[in-house]
């Protein structure tokens, strides 16, 4: 599924908006969720899941082509821990 | 500083700024995140190009091993979600090292 996909599904659910209202709630949920992490802040929404930052220490890595050993700085990266109720309703396994 | 974004600072955002009606909002909010557990629920990869992709891995069984009582105890089959952040989000969240002091 597509972001576009997305909102052609969540416009289905309602009749009553227009077409653009999904679009543009769409982009916004997805713009406020970038935000939030980009400002340190974490993501909790119950029965989905939460994203949040994960800190990685600065390092010395290499140049795969040339050998060459750089400096790699500290960062930090998101990560996402599926809630529950998504686990769940995923693992058809189980 | 260190805040908490949910479903609700979600909702009402959508009523401030799309002007959907409270129960709209709310509505809307859920609805998204349910579009995107129904999607994965079918087996579909989830791309939400700008912020990341939800992507199903099948996991075979593997030994584990309860660690209180130190029985093993295989750890059955299954289906697991995971995201990857898409490379404007990782650059995003990156530079938060050099904008202030949070380490």
């Amino acid at each position: 599924m597509t972001k576009s996909e997305l909102i052609a599904r969540l416009a289905g659910r309602f009749p009553q908006l227009v077409a653009k209202d999904a679009d543009f709630a769409v982009k916004m949920v997805l713009d406020a969720m970038s935000e939030a992490l980009a400002r340190g802040d974490r993501i909790e929404i119950r029965g989905f899941g939460s994203f949040s930052l994960n800190y990685r220490p600065p390092r010395v890595g290499r140049n795969p082509k040339s050998g060459e050993r750089v400096h790699v700085p500290e960062k930090f990266v998101p990560h996402f821990k599926a809630g529950k109720e998504l686990r769940e309703r995923v693992d058809i396994m189980g | 500083m260190n805040l908490t974004l949910t479903k609700a600072e979600l909702a009402d955002l959508l009523f401030e700024r799309v002007g959907l009606n409270k129960r709209e909002a709310k509505d809307m909010v859920e609805g998204f995140f349910e579009e995107i557990r129904l999607a994965l629920e079918r087996g579909e990869t989830v791309k939400l190009s700008g912020f990341g992709n939800f992507q199903l891995r099948d996991k075979p069984q593997r030994p584990g091993r309860n660690p209180k009582t130190g029985e093993d105890i295989p750890i059955s089959a299954r289906r697991v979600v995971t995201f990857h952040a898409s490379q404007k989000l990782k650059t995003a969240v990156e530079r938060l090292c050099d904008a202030s002091q949070r380490t």
